[in-house]
């Protein structure tokens, strides 16, 4: 078997969508991807904007002891309690972070770089000292599996069936963050440029960053089972940074995020069809290649129209 | 140099006793003994009969040097998380040496990984130079693109024929059981190039790190060094990754190297002690693995190294917290004490001195504390001998109806204590223009902090006063004898 297969457009483009059940099962692969394209994006635009990628980084390597700890306490896999332990766990990784900053001479980065670290240190360990034979098994956390997705259990209400419950999980998700970010954008956007204009108006900049974090965690542990850890993070940096060679307004970049998450996941879906390989892996890989032209060619500081301008 | 001169001998000192285990490397096997003690694995360990056992315990050991020197580096010039940027782009490049050698081939995933390695800093570099992206986003495109394509040739090798029994998920986490003698030469070639990088360079590296201009001002090939330490940083996460994998090989760097800074100041210093602590993290992460079977080394390694920097956060010297903690807690009983101690000059003063003795009642309504506070108070007072306390006669198990005399020692500090008080709100109605009925607040706070040569200036300053402005008597220097006081 060849490295790269070679190129089939109906076996890659047309075969997936050839009868009703695959349609289905990939349709639900699909709308998970692109949910979750959302809302990193959503998130990351304005993560990006502070400074603070690699905060994304940090806590969704930061959940596991939480995923770990969770899993011993309850006993179970179920959503609540994994929920709930890697939201506690991330917040904990936050404030860890902040606070050995501001109360040490320690700087920001060796703060994250220790802290995330340790935490997932602490994680791996648990898994494996407790039990062998669970399924929550740290590779699985690093490279998510999207395949799975339509394997979730149903939800049904009153005999009608509604849907996945992955999905569902990662609608809620997204509608909260989506509606969090329409009402608080003016608050959101003045605190992300402008910290002293922002409390000179009155914005409450500590708690708006502290919703922000949190919103954080809670996009980071909802994407989780879909694309692993790592690849959070480019979810995360790569549309709103994408966007930001075609426009300077923020919200241009918020909304040029949609489209872009629709494209990395049909884009993804497909290579990983053709490649036979990880979902979650070829979505990012899809990012990075859509990232490359638009690094070189965009209009707004791309390499070209530096070069052409100097 | 001197300062190479210095370093030398110490580096020496922490290769010598690691180099002396190369030759029983080699020596036979200890059978596997079907012990379950604890006490037994624990003595294997320390013996170092077992050849995997020394195999793991020097090269936890050397990779905690060498990631300790590195690390020192790292993390002085803020390039904590280009670190972990750097051990995610690997990813890719031992996935292709992989498939390159079809096997699990240590030379091919060497080069491989370097070269993945030197793309990223490329593209890092690139993009900083080139776009208008920051460093954390660039360092996260970098981080995830890389790590986005070295996992899609990972799930591709692994459904590939030869890629079934690759254990190529090792490098995602180590597995420091299957270390080999190649692996460790490997780590020693790294330590060795550190370790003669930073001997040859330490001077010019010093300079550059602080001040990249002046260096280059004066002649320092800045960059090139630069670039020189970004090689060995690559090298040097490579070489770890068979022990601790690639997402934790920036904890190496990081975590010892921000323990050290906690501790020293100096530069040589902090290399020698970030090396031994890595030293020791790896040591004793190794020695845990082993204890508790078929825990992961790498994860144990880090969380030892983590456990470190908290008693080192805790305890150090000067600012630890629990140190600060223990000092503010002695300054407040100091502080409590003192006040007490007033009190009870206060309330002999109000019997013109004519009693020896003050009762526990009278202290407790001119303290306005509740009983249980009260006695408290004065147990710490007897404690440090400034009062002694005797029951009163008639009704001796009665609460609050014991007597209380000071001591000498007592007597000599109350009348410190309120003498720094009343000085102080002198010095505020003379000097300072205060209205006399608003010092008293500040001499509260101020009397417990005034040393004796402030004490002296402002005697000399105010011409040695006798009265306070509210008309109370300044204890003196000589009025300290009880017997003065009584006199006036």
């Amino acid at each position: 078997m060849p490295l790269i297969p070679t190129f089939d457009f109906y076996q890659i483009f047309l075969q997936p969508w050839s009868t009703p059940q695959l349609v289905s099962w990939n349709l639900q692969i699909i709308i998970m991807g692109i949910l979750v394209c959302w809302t990193c994006g959503l998130v990351g635009s304005f993560i990006v904007v502070r400074r603070m990628a690699l905060m994304g980084d940090a806590i969704s390597h930061g959940i596991l002891p939480g995923l770990a700890l969770a899993f011993i306490i309850s006993g179970s896999l179920g959503i609540g309690a994994m929920f709930i332990g890697a939201c506690l766990a991330g917040l904990a990784c936050n404030f860890c972070i902040e606070w050995l900053h501001s109360n040490t001479k320690i700087r920001e980065d060796a703060a994250m770089g220790l802290v995330f670290t340790s935490f997932f240190a602490l994680g791996v360990t648990l898994i494996s000292g407790h039990t062998g034979n669970i399924d929550l098994d740290p590779s699985c956390i690093l490279y998510g599996e999207i395949g799975l997705v339509p394997l979730a259990e149903k939800v049904e209400m009153s005999g009608i069936f509604l849907g996945n419950r992955a999905i569902w999980v990662m609608g809620v998700v997204f509608m909260c963050i989506g509606t969090g970010t329409f009402i608080f954008y003016r608050q959101l956007l003045v605190s992300s440029f402008d910290i002293t204009l922002a409390k000179s108006i009155g914005i409450p900049v500590k708690a708006v960053h502290i919703c922000l974090m949190l919103a954080l965690a809670l996009a980071t542990v909802a994407s989780l089972e879909a694309v692993g850890v790592i690849l959070v993070v480019a979810m995360f940096v790569f549309p709103s940074v994408t966007a930001s060679f075609f426009f300077n307004r923020l919200l241009y970049v918020l909304l040029f995020s949609f489209p872009l998450g629709v494209l990395y996941t049909l884009g993804g879906f497909h290579l990983a069809h053709w490649l036979d390989c990880s979902i979650a892996g070829a979505i990012a890989v899809t990012a990075t290649l859509l990232f490359i032209p638009a690094c070189l060619l965009g209009p707004k500081g791309g390499v070209c129209s530096r070069f052409i301008k100097s | 140099m001197p300062v190479i001169l210095r370093i030398w001998p110490c580096l020496v000192f922490l290769f010598t006793p690691l180099c002396s285990m190369v030759p029983t490397l080699d020596a036979k096997q200890v059978e596997m003994l079907e012990d379950d003690q604890v006490w037994g694995r624990v003595t294997r360990f320390f013996l170092l009969q077992d050849t995997s056992v020394q195999i793991v315990a020097l090269g936890s050991a050397l990779i905690g040097i060498t990631c300790g020197l590195i690390g020192s580096y790292v993390v002085t010039r803020r390039l904590s998380l280009f670190g972990d940027t750097l051990s995610h782009a690997v990813l890719p490049g031992i996935a292709v040496g992989f498939i390159w050698a079809e096997s699990k081939d240590n030379i091919a995933l060497l080069i491989g990984a370097t070269a993945a390695g030197f793309l990223g800093v490329s593209c890092l570099t690139f993009l900083q130079k080139y776009t208008h992206i920051r460093q954390d986003s660039a360092l996260g495109i970098v981080l995830s693109g890389f790590y986005a394509v070295g996992i899609c040739l990972l799930t591709r090798i692994q459904k590939m024929e030869f890629g079934s029994q690759s254990g190529l998920d090792s490098f995602l986490f180590g597995q420091a059981s299957a270390l080999s003698i190649e692996d460790l030469w490997g780590i020693g070639c790294t330590l060795l190039m550190v370790g003669l990088f930073i001997l040859f360079a330490y001077k010019k590296l010093l300079i550059t790190g602080f001040d990249h201009s002046f260096s280059r001002s004066i002649g320092i090939p800045a960059d090139f060094l630069q670039y020189v330490l970004w090689l060995l940083l690559a090298f040097c996460v490579i070489s770890s990754l068979q022990i601790i994998g690639v997402i934790l090989a920036s904890a190496l760097l990081i975590i010892p190297a921000v323990t050290a800074s906690l501790l020293v100041k100096r530069m040589h210093t902090y290399l020698l002690v970030s090396a031994a602590l890595g030293a020791a993290a790896g040591l004793a992460g190794s020695f845990l693995s082993f204890l508790g079977q078929g825990m992961p080394t790498g994860p144990l390694i880090v969380l030892i190294s983590t456990g470190i920097f908290i008693s080192v956060l805790c305890l150090r010297p000067t600012n630890g917290l629990l140190t600060q903690w223990y000092f503010s807690r002695k300054n407040t009983l100091r502080i409590q004490r003192e006040n007490t101690l007033k009190a009870v000059y206060q309330i002999l003063e109000s019997h013109n001195f004519q009693n020896q003795t003050i009762r526990t009642q009278e202290l407790m309504s001119k303290r306005g504390v509740d009983i249980v506070h009260c006695e408290m108070e004065i147990q710490q007072l007897v404690r440090t001998g400034l009062v002694t306390q005797a029951p009163t006669v008639p009704s001796p198990s009665l609460p609050g109806q014991s007597t209380l005399s000071l001591t000498p020692k007592g007597w000599e500090y109350a009348c410190k204590i309120v003498r720094n008080h009343r000085l102080w709100e002198l010095y505020l109605t003379n000097e300072a223009k205060y209205a006399p009925d608003h010092v008293h607040e500040d001499a509260e706070k101020i009397e417990h902090v005034l040393g004796e040569d402030t004490i002296r200036q402002l005697e000399r300053i105010l011409s040695n006063p006798r009265k306070d402005p509210h008309g109370k008597l300044i204890p003196s220097l000589t009025d300290m004898e009880m017997g003065n006081i009584q006199n006036i």
